[in-house]
Protein backbone atom coordinates (compact mmCIF):
# COMPACT_ATOMS: atom_id res chain seq x y z
CA UNK A 1 0.00 0.00 0.00
CA UNK A 2 3.11 1.84 0.21
CA UNK A 3 2.95 3.57 -3.39
CA UNK A 4 -0.71 4.42 -3.01
CA UNK A 5 0.55 7.90 -1.06
CA UNK A 6 3.44 7.74 -2.81
CA UNK A 7 1.58 8.21 -6.16
CA UNK A 8 -1.29 10.69 -4.33
CA UNK A 9 1.77 13.07 -3.83
CA UNK A 10 3.44 12.26 -7.07
CA UNK A 11 0.02 13.37 -9.27
CA UNK A 12 -0.86 16.40 -6.72
CA UNK A 13 2.83 17.58 -7.41
CA UNK A 14 2.57 16.75 -11.34
CA UNK A 15 -0.79 18.68 -11.13
CA UNK A 16 0.71 21.62 -9.39
CA UNK A 17 3.43 22.18 -11.86
CA UNK A 18 0.81 21.81 -14.72
CA UNK A 19 -1.19 24.33 -13.35
CA UNK A 20 1.69 26.58 -12.83
CA UNK A 21 2.41 26.07 -16.53
CA UNK A 22 -0.55 26.44 -18.21
CA UNK A 23 -0.88 23.26 -19.65
CA UNK A 24 -4.26 21.63 -20.50
CA UNK A 25 -2.73 17.87 -20.60
CA UNK A 26 0.59 15.94 -19.09
CA UNK A 27 1.43 13.98 -21.44
CA UNK A 28 4.55 12.14 -19.88
CA UNK A 29 6.37 12.32 -16.40
CA UNK A 30 9.81 11.25 -15.76
CA UNK A 31 10.17 10.16 -12.35
CA UNK A 32 13.44 9.27 -10.88
CA UNK A 33 14.05 6.75 -8.28
CA UNK A 34 16.14 5.69 -5.94
CA UNK A 35 16.56 1.47 -4.78
CA UNK A 36 16.45 2.19 -1.33
CA UNK A 37 12.64 3.98 -1.52
CA UNK A 38 11.05 0.18 -2.43
CA UNK A 39 8.94 2.07 -4.73
CA UNK A 40 7.81 -0.78 -7.22
CA UNK A 41 6.83 0.57 -11.21
CA UNK A 42 4.18 -2.05 -11.60
CA UNK A 43 2.07 -0.93 -8.36
CA UNK A 44 3.36 3.21 -9.23
CA UNK A 45 2.10 2.40 -12.68
CA UNK A 46 -1.64 1.01 -11.25
CA UNK A 47 -2.07 3.29 -8.86
CA UNK A 48 -1.36 6.18 -11.03
CA UNK A 49 -3.87 4.61 -13.74
CA UNK A 50 -6.47 4.85 -11.22
CA UNK A 51 -6.00 8.11 -9.48
CA UNK A 52 -5.17 9.68 -12.36
CA UNK A 53 -8.39 9.18 -14.37
CA UNK A 54 -10.67 12.61 -13.95
CA UNK A 55 -7.56 14.84 -13.90
CA UNK A 56 -5.22 16.10 -17.03
CA UNK A 57 -2.75 13.67 -16.33
CA UNK A 58 -5.03 10.80 -17.45
CA UNK A 59 -2.81 8.57 -19.63
CA UNK A 60 0.09 10.03 -18.74
CA UNK A 61 2.68 7.71 -19.16
CA UNK A 62 5.65 7.40 -16.30
CA UNK A 63 9.27 7.29 -17.43
CA UNK A 64 11.24 6.27 -14.83
CA UNK A 65 15.26 6.30 -14.13
CA UNK A 66 16.44 4.10 -10.90
CA UNK A 67 18.88 5.37 -8.92
CA UNK A 68 21.25 2.26 -8.14
CA UNK A 69 21.76 2.15 -3.99
CA UNK A 70 25.48 3.82 -3.44
CA UNK A 71 27.67 3.58 0.00
CA UNK A 72 30.66 5.47 0.64
CA UNK A 73 33.20 3.72 3.04
CA UNK A 74 33.74 6.57 5.53
CA UNK A 75 37.33 4.73 6.44
CA UNK A 76 38.45 4.33 3.04
CA UNK A 77 36.28 6.96 1.38
CA UNK A 78 35.28 4.73 -1.62
CA UNK A 79 32.00 4.59 -3.20
CA UNK A 80 30.69 0.88 -3.41
CA UNK A 81 27.22 -0.41 -4.28
CA UNK A 82 25.08 -2.55 -2.34
CA UNK A 83 25.50 -6.19 -2.62
CA UNK A 84 23.26 -9.10 -1.34
CA UNK A 85 21.99 -5.93 1.07
CA UNK A 86 25.19 -5.67 2.79
CA UNK A 87 26.57 -2.79 3.51
CA UNK A 88 30.20 -3.22 4.32
CA UNK A 89 33.16 -2.08 2.56
CA UNK A 90 34.62 -4.45 -0.17
CA UNK A 91 38.23 -3.03 0.72
CA UNK A 92 38.08 -3.42 4.46
CA UNK A 93 34.82 -5.04 5.01
CA UNK A 94 34.37 -2.33 7.77
CA UNK A 95 31.00 -1.43 8.85
CA UNK A 96 31.19 2.54 9.21
CA UNK A 97 29.77 3.40 5.80
CA UNK A 98 26.84 6.07 4.58
CA UNK A 99 23.84 6.25 1.92
CA UNK A 100 25.09 8.19 -0.92
CA UNK A 101 22.90 7.12 -3.54
CA UNK A 102 19.48 5.37 -3.27
CA UNK A 103 17.13 7.65 -1.48
CA UNK A 104 16.44 9.89 -4.52
CA UNK A 105 11.98 10.08 -5.14
CA UNK A 106 11.81 13.18 -7.58
CA UNK A 107 10.13 14.27 -10.73
CA UNK A 108 13.10 15.40 -13.24
CA UNK A 109 10.61 16.70 -15.45
CA UNK A 110 7.26 16.38 -17.60
CA UNK A 111 6.11 16.77 -21.11
CA UNK A 112 2.76 18.52 -21.21
CA UNK A 113 0.64 20.80 -23.96
CA UNK B 1 -0.80 22.66 -29.02
CA UNK B 2 2.46 21.88 -29.28
CA UNK B 3 4.10 19.70 -26.30
CA UNK B 4 6.76 21.07 -24.30
CA UNK B 5 8.83 20.14 -21.03
CA UNK B 6 8.57 21.40 -17.84
CA UNK B 7 11.26 21.11 -15.35
CA UNK B 8 10.09 20.24 -11.94
CA UNK B 9 12.88 18.25 -9.89
CA UNK B 10 10.59 18.40 -6.81
CA UNK B 11 10.59 15.92 -4.24
CA UNK B 12 7.35 13.42 -3.99
CA UNK B 13 7.35 13.88 -0.25
CA UNK B 14 8.75 17.70 -0.61
CA UNK B 15 4.96 18.56 0.67
CA UNK B 16 4.77 15.62 3.78
CA UNK B 17 8.15 16.97 4.75
CA UNK B 18 6.85 20.44 4.72
CA UNK B 19 3.68 19.51 6.76
CA UNK B 20 6.49 17.58 9.22
CA UNK B 21 8.09 20.70 9.85
CA UNK B 22 4.94 23.05 10.36
CA UNK B 23 3.94 20.59 12.85
CA UNK B 24 7.88 20.81 14.55
CA UNK B 25 7.46 24.35 14.95
CA UNK B 26 3.78 24.24 16.27
CA UNK B 27 4.61 21.80 19.26
CA UNK B 28 8.12 23.65 19.75
CA UNK B 29 6.61 26.53 20.24
CA UNK B 30 3.94 24.91 22.66
CA UNK B 31 7.05 23.34 24.89
CA UNK B 32 5.50 19.90 23.76
CA UNK B 33 7.61 17.08 22.68
CA UNK B 34 7.01 14.35 20.12
CA UNK B 35 8.49 10.78 19.78
CA UNK B 36 7.88 8.72 16.82
CA UNK B 37 8.59 5.26 17.98
CA UNK B 38 8.94 2.99 14.72
CA UNK B 39 9.55 -0.89 14.56
CA UNK B 40 8.61 -4.39 13.29
CA UNK B 41 5.18 -5.73 14.65
CA UNK B 42 5.34 -7.53 18.17
CA UNK B 43 8.70 -5.68 19.15
CA UNK B 44 7.58 -4.03 22.15
CA UNK B 45 6.44 -0.58 20.81
CA UNK B 46 3.49 -0.24 23.07
CA UNK B 47 5.30 -1.83 26.22
CA UNK B 48 7.86 0.34 25.89
CA UNK B 49 5.54 3.37 25.49
CA UNK B 50 3.68 1.94 28.82
CA UNK B 51 6.58 1.74 30.35
CA UNK B 52 7.74 5.35 29.88
CA UNK B 53 4.22 6.77 30.64
CA UNK B 54 4.28 4.90 33.92
CA UNK B 55 7.12 6.39 34.88
CA UNK B 56 6.82 9.88 33.97
CA UNK B 57 2.88 10.27 34.53
CA UNK B 58 3.20 11.78 37.66
CA UNK B 59 5.59 14.18 35.97
CA UNK B 60 4.70 15.31 33.01
CA UNK B 61 1.39 15.44 30.66
CA UNK B 62 1.67 11.99 28.18
CA UNK B 63 -0.29 11.47 25.18
CA UNK B 64 -0.21 8.87 22.46
CA UNK B 65 -1.00 9.06 18.91
CA UNK B 66 -2.00 5.26 17.99
CA UNK B 67 -0.93 4.16 14.23
CA UNK B 68 -2.58 0.62 13.29
CA UNK B 69 -3.79 -0.50 9.87
CA UNK B 70 -7.39 -1.65 11.75
CA UNK B 71 -8.39 -2.21 15.15
CA UNK B 72 -8.05 -0.37 18.64
CA UNK B 73 -6.62 -2.86 20.93
CA UNK B 74 -2.96 -0.66 21.45
CA UNK B 75 -5.20 2.25 22.30
CA UNK B 76 -7.47 0.44 24.41
CA UNK B 77 -4.17 -0.81 26.26
CA UNK B 78 -3.26 3.30 26.58
CA UNK B 79 -6.22 4.23 27.73
CA UNK B 80 -7.20 1.98 30.02
CA UNK B 81 -4.07 3.57 32.00
CA UNK B 82 -6.12 6.62 32.13
CA UNK B 83 -3.65 8.40 29.24
CA UNK B 84 -5.14 10.14 26.17
CA UNK B 85 -5.09 8.81 23.03
CA UNK B 86 -5.88 9.08 19.28
CA UNK B 87 -6.19 6.36 17.51
CA UNK B 88 -5.40 6.62 13.44
CA UNK B 89 -6.41 3.57 11.39
CA UNK B 90 -4.91 3.78 8.15
CA UNK B 91 -7.30 1.46 6.69
CA UNK B 92 -4.37 -0.86 4.98
CA UNK B 93 -1.61 1.80 4.82
CA UNK B 94 1.45 0.70 5.65
CA UNK B 95 2.79 3.90 7.48
CA UNK B 96 1.57 7.58 9.23
CA UNK B 97 2.49 10.20 7.39
CA UNK B 98 2.64 14.01 8.50
CA UNK B 99 -1.16 15.31 7.11
CA UNK B 100 -2.58 12.21 9.23
CA UNK B 101 -0.62 13.05 12.65
CA UNK B 102 -1.39 17.40 11.94
CA UNK B 103 -5.26 16.29 12.24
CA UNK B 104 -4.86 14.55 15.40
CA UNK B 105 -2.42 17.25 16.54
CA UNK B 106 -5.40 19.91 15.98
CA UNK B 107 -7.58 17.77 17.96
CA UNK B 108 -5.35 18.14 20.82
CA UNK B 109 -5.14 20.77 23.49
CA UNK B 110 -1.70 21.00 23.27
CA UNK B 111 -1.41 23.67 26.11
CA UNK B 112 -1.84 21.06 28.35
CA UNK B 113 0.49 18.13 27.06
CA UNK B 114 4.79 18.00 27.83
CA UNK B 115 5.36 14.23 25.48
CA UNK B 116 3.45 13.00 22.85
CA UNK B 117 4.19 9.20 21.79
CA UNK B 118 3.56 8.17 18.28
CA UNK B 119 3.40 4.38 18.17
CA UNK B 120 3.98 4.40 14.20
CA UNK B 121 2.39 0.94 12.10
CA UNK B 122 4.70 -2.04 12.63
CA UNK B 123 6.93 -2.18 9.38
CA UNK B 124 10.83 -1.18 9.56
CA UNK B 125 10.50 0.12 5.25
CA UNK B 126 7.83 2.66 4.40
CA UNK B 127 7.58 4.00 8.03
CA UNK B 128 11.01 5.23 7.09
CA UNK B 129 10.33 7.62 4.69
CA UNK B 130 7.77 9.80 6.28
CA UNK B 131 8.93 12.41 8.54
CA UNK B 132 5.70 13.23 10.71
CA UNK B 133 7.23 15.96 12.33
CA UNK B 134 8.59 14.57 15.46
CA UNK B 135 11.45 15.98 17.50
CA UNK B 136 12.81 12.40 17.87
CA UNK B 137 12.60 9.37 15.96
CA UNK B 138 13.07 5.67 17.93
CA UNK B 139 13.65 2.39 16.12
CA UNK B 140 12.95 -0.82 18.43
CA UNK B 141 14.17 -4.00 17.71
CA UNK B 142 13.54 -6.56 19.64
CA UNK B 143 16.14 -9.72 20.49
CA UNK B 144 14.33 -12.52 18.50
CA UNK B 145 14.46 -10.25 15.16
CA UNK B 146 18.07 -10.61 14.84
CA UNK B 147 20.82 -8.18 15.05
CA UNK B 148 21.26 -8.18 10.76
CA UNK B 149 17.89 -5.57 10.61
CA UNK B 150 20.26 -2.95 9.99
CA UNK B 151 21.87 -4.53 7.19
CA UNK B 152 18.75 -5.44 5.78
CA UNK B 153 16.71 -2.46 6.35
CA UNK B 154 19.53 0.71 7.26
CA UNK B 155 17.39 3.27 6.12
CA UNK B 156 15.32 3.20 8.84
CA UNK B 157 18.54 3.11 11.06
CA UNK B 158 19.72 6.09 9.81
CA UNK B 159 16.38 8.21 10.48
CA UNK B 160 16.77 7.01 14.18
CA UNK B 161 18.15 9.65 16.54
CA UNK B 162 18.15 6.20 19.33
CA UNK B 163 17.87 2.51 18.72
CA UNK B 164 16.07 0.63 21.55
CA UNK B 165 17.27 -2.96 21.71
CA UNK B 166 13.91 -4.61 23.76
CA UNK B 167 13.40 -8.59 24.96
CA UNK B 168 17.37 -8.47 26.31
CA UNK B 169 15.27 -10.92 29.21
CA UNK B 170 15.31 -13.64 26.68
CA UNK B 171 18.90 -12.95 25.27
CA UNK B 172 20.51 -16.36 26.27
CA UNK B 173 17.86 -18.36 24.34
CA UNK B 174 19.12 -16.56 20.80
CA UNK B 175 22.10 -15.54 18.44
CA UNK B 176 21.95 -12.06 18.83
CA UNK B 177 25.40 -10.47 19.42
CA UNK B 178 24.20 -7.67 21.62
CA UNK B 179 27.97 -6.67 22.64
CA UNK B 180 28.60 -6.06 18.86
CA UNK B 181 25.07 -4.22 17.58
CA UNK B 182 25.87 -0.75 19.20
CA UNK B 183 29.00 -0.84 16.90
CA UNK B 184 27.11 -1.77 13.72
CA UNK B 185 24.31 1.27 14.76
CA UNK B 186 26.91 3.45 14.90
CA UNK B 187 28.79 2.43 11.92
CA UNK B 188 25.26 3.30 10.07
CA UNK B 189 24.51 6.39 12.28
CA UNK B 190 27.13 7.65 14.46
CA UNK B 191 25.14 9.84 16.73
CA UNK B 192 22.54 7.50 17.42
CA UNK B 193 21.76 6.08 20.74
CA UNK B 194 21.40 2.71 21.49
CA UNK B 195 19.93 1.50 24.64
CA UNK B 196 19.67 -1.88 25.93
CA UNK B 197 16.12 -2.50 27.61
CA UNK B 198 13.83 -5.32 28.70
CA UNK B 199 10.17 -3.87 28.87
CA UNK B 200 8.84 -6.39 30.21
CA UNK B 201 11.83 -6.63 33.65
CA UNK B 202 12.57 -3.10 33.45
CA UNK B 203 16.07 -4.19 32.67
CA UNK B 204 17.77 -0.89 31.35
CA UNK B 205 14.91 1.23 30.97
CA UNK B 206 16.75 3.75 33.10
CA UNK B 207 18.79 4.54 30.36
CA UNK B 208 16.14 5.25 27.96
CA UNK B 209 14.43 7.22 30.44
CA UNK B 210 17.21 9.68 31.56
CA UNK B 211 17.15 10.27 27.59
CA UNK B 212 13.55 11.16 27.33
CA UNK B 213 13.93 13.38 30.55
CA UNK B 214 16.93 15.00 29.29
CA UNK B 215 14.79 16.21 26.48
CA UNK B 216 12.06 17.59 28.22
CA UNK B 217 13.44 19.49 31.05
Amino acid sequence: MHEQSIVESLLRLALDNARKGDARKIISIHLVVGDYTGVEEDAVNFYFGFLSKDTIAAGARIHYTHVPAQLRCRDCDILFPLQKRDYRCPECAGGRVEIVGGRELYIENMKVE
Amino acid sequence: MSAKTVSVKENILAANTEKAEQSRKLLSSRNVLMVNVMSSPGSGKTSLILQTVNRFRHKYRIAVIEGDIASSIDTDKITRQNIPAIQINTGGGCHLDARMIRNSLDTMDLGQIDLIFIENVGNLVCTADFDLGAHKNVVILSIPEGDDKPYKYPVIFIEADAVVVNKTDVLPHFDFNLDDFPGIIRGLNPSAKVFPVSAKTGEGLDSWFSWIEEMLM
